[in-house]
């Protein structure tokens, strides 16, 4: 581990390599992209997440050159590149497709964008040596895409938009048609590899548990604005909103009415009959008003007994248990109807849980376990 | 069970064996005859008993065919305006096909019926048509006269022009629809991915568009190039006395000198000529069928 933390966006003195100015695409009367800016550092690997149709795609697209932004600015290096065309861009893709030739040999894949910046013969041997071996694909270098499987059709393609050593690479859900387990070990050689080139890297996706391995920092996108950009330990444990809170893992979200009681301290008044929960929260709420608390299943303790130290604490009554294995979920029904969900580790062996259906159980949390969100 | 997978596959082998096979050697045959006074205008026939007829065979025709110029010529000069007619239907089919594939989704069906069309008339009006256009008081003259391009009418029919156009036009469907069924299943990332690895749009059009729908164009090029060999109608009724082609010699040798064994040794050669394309068009397809595996 490097001592300094990898944080350029926290420092002031440095010039971003990507900088989106107030960018807006419109496809028709569609807006794909509203009003959007936006700063990627060098060396970032920057994770674009969202669910389809977020534009999340669109801003790779005009990252890559295929579209150009019908307001605003985009900036690479310093500069404009809205009239630069695609083939000019130091900036390389991998499709979502992998868009690998099939009338070309992976080691002819690897050398079409070489060969296109006339490159001496043996430069692109060499460089294509060095790519093949960088993701393991010596062996396949005579074989044509429809001979080799989807993860090395995967590594060829990553090998293929990294050959002409790009400023910028761009990552359109690359994952997206492997397997799970493959999809895992993927992940982490992307970060090698990502770490090992000092490539920038922008990743899109809309798989949450991808982004949060792979990147450094998280932009969640809705409906073509970004909603929250942050690092994914932040992410999840400081969402900015509700969408974020729920778009990432999973939260129990509990509407209330806040009232200060000392400093960022409130009691939330989040059900009839029912004693007020306490949170702390930075951000300032006034009297009164609407808040959501949301509060991660893992966060919650669930017991069997009212627990003596807990400044929030609920009964209620065991609706569900998802067994994962290593982590369980209750889905406890509280008096009024709500259900909310508290996740343990099965430290234990499940002969020996002592929690089942239909017992009456106590939920506890702290009162900083829970994050305080106006919408 | 087995009874009936035999009977499936016999049906079309007793297809090709009635209408093809059992036809060529009649036409075989007859083309080691002698011309006679008689009808059938040949002989020997069966009549005169099998050993007669064995033994009075002979390859008298297809030395004659030859020693005769006229022939060689003629099946040269087939090649030559079957070749040509092939590359301008290339030329023209090409950027149509593209055209269509690239066209919204909603308008392509659409595309397809025009370029169909065409089949929905009968062959010899459409040709007989060109004619009236080509033709030196037709609507093609009439019209660069009126626009005062030329002040003569351009003689346009009755020669080999008239003929290619005619090949052109009435072959261009079969040119399309095989590249436009190669255009159409091409990922448009390709092109994408190769301009982003440093072609422009033409280097991508060349290095990706054009070798990934090679099948098509080599399946339209043989659809094109076969049936253009051996063609008869438009060569005599669009093409001049200076248009030599196999077909037209063969109809003259049958029709008008009425001398079926030389007519039959002509078709015969011509057969053995067609079938090398019509072999690697078959190769073509079957790697093609490979591929898609």
């Amino acid at each position: 581990m490097s001592p300094t933390v990898f944080a350029p966006w926290n420092n002031p003195e440095e010039k971003p390599l990507i900088r989106f100015e107030n960018v807006t695409k419109k496809f028709g009367e569609f807006v794909a992209i509203d009003d959007l800016s936006l700063d990627i550092y060098a060396q970032e690997f920057f994770a674009l997440l969202g669910p389809s149709g977020c534009g999340k795609t669109t801003m790779m697209r005009m990252l890559a050159g295929f579209e150009t932004p019908t307001t605003g600015r985009i900036e690479l290096a310093g500069q404009d590149i809205a009239q630069v065309p695609p083939n000019k861009r130091a900036v390389n893709m991998m499709f979502q497709s992998y868009a690998l030739f099939p009338h070309l040999s992976i080691w002819d894949n690897i050398a079409f964008g070489l060969r296109r910046d006339k490159m001496p013969k043996d430069a692109i041997e060499a460089r294509v040596a060095e790519m093949l071996k960088l993701t393991r694909l010596e062996k396949f270098a005579r074989r044509k895409p429809h001979q080799i499987s989807g993860g090395q059709r995967q590594r060829v393609a990553l090998a293929r938009s990294l050959a002409k050593a790009p400023k910028l690479l761009l990552l359109d859900e690359p994952l997206g048609a492997l397997d799970k387990k493959l999809r895992q070990d993927t992940q982490f050689e992307l970060m090698d590899i990502q770490e090992s080139t000092g490539t920038t890297f922008v990743i899109v996706t809309h798989d949450q548990e991808e982004a949060m391995t792979v990147a450094s920092r998280v932009a969640v996108m809705d409906e073509g604005r970004i909603i929250q950009v942050a690092t994914p330990a932040e992410i999840y444990e400081a969402p900015n909103s509700v969408y974020v809170a729920d778009f990432i893992g999973d939260v129990n979200i509990i509407e209330a009415r806040t009232k200060a009681v000392g400093a960022e301290q409130y009691h939330l008044d989040w059900a009839d009959g029912q004693a007020p929960l306490t949170a702390t929260s930075a951000l300032p709420f006034s009297e009164g008003q609407q808040a959501h608390l949301a509060i991660r299943p893992e966060k919650i303790r669930i017991t069997t007994e009212r627990p003596e130290d807990a400044p929030n604490a609920l009964q209620g009554k065991v609706l569900d248990i998802a067994y994962l294995g290593n982590l369980s979920t209750y889905h406890v029904e509280l008096p009024g109807g709500q259900v909310i969900k508290a996740q343990t580790a099965n430290t234990r062996r499940i002969a020996r849980r002592d929690i089942t259906w239909e017992d009456p159980v106590w939920i506890s949390w702290s009162a900083t376990a829970g994050v305080l969100l106006a919408q | 069970m087995n009874l009936r997978r035999f009977a499936l596959i016999a049906v079309p082998y007793i297809w090709l064996l009635a209408l093809f096979l059992i036809p060529f050697i009649i036409v075989f045959k007859i083309s080691l005859s002698d011309t006679a006074l008689s009808i059938p205008p040949y002989t020997p026939t069966l009549k005169d008993g099998f050993a007669a007829l064995i033994s009075q065979l002979d390859f008298e025709n297809f030395t004659f065919l030859a020693s005769d110029d006229l022939y060689w010529k003629a099946y040269l000069s087939s090649l030559r305006i079957a070749l040509v007619s092939t590359i301008l239907t290339l030329l023209v089919g090409y950027p149509i096909a593209y055209g269509m594939a690239r066209a919204p989704e909603e308008w392509r069906a659409t595309l397809m019926m025009l370029v169909i069309l065409p089949f929905w008339t009968s062959f010899l009006i459409r040709v007989y048509a060109w004619m009236g256009i080509l033709s030196n008081e037709g609507l093609l003259n009439q019209l660069l006269m009126g626009m005062g391009l030329t002040s003569e009418p351009l003689q346009i029919l009755n020669t080999n022009t008239a003929v290619y156009i005619g090949i052109v036009y009435t072959y261009l469907p079969f040119m399309i629809l095989p590249i436009y069924a190669a255009l159409d299943r091409l990922d448009e990332s390709l092109n994408e991915a190769a301009e982003d690895l440093g072609c422009s749009r033409m280097q991508a059009f060349w290095l990706v568009t054009i070798p990934l729908s090679r099948n098509g164009i080599v399946a339209g090029s043989f659809l094109v190039f076969i049936p253009a060999l051996g063609e008869f109608v438009i060569p005599s009724l669009l093409g001049g006395s200076g248009t030599l082609m196999i077909g037209k010699v063969l109809w003259e040798e049958f029709f008008n000198n009425r001398d079926w064994p030389v007519a039959s040794a002509v078709a015969v050669i011509l057969l053995l000529i067609l079938i090398i394309p019509i072999i690697l068009f078959q190769r073509n397809q079957q790697k093609q069928a490979e591929a898609e595996q």
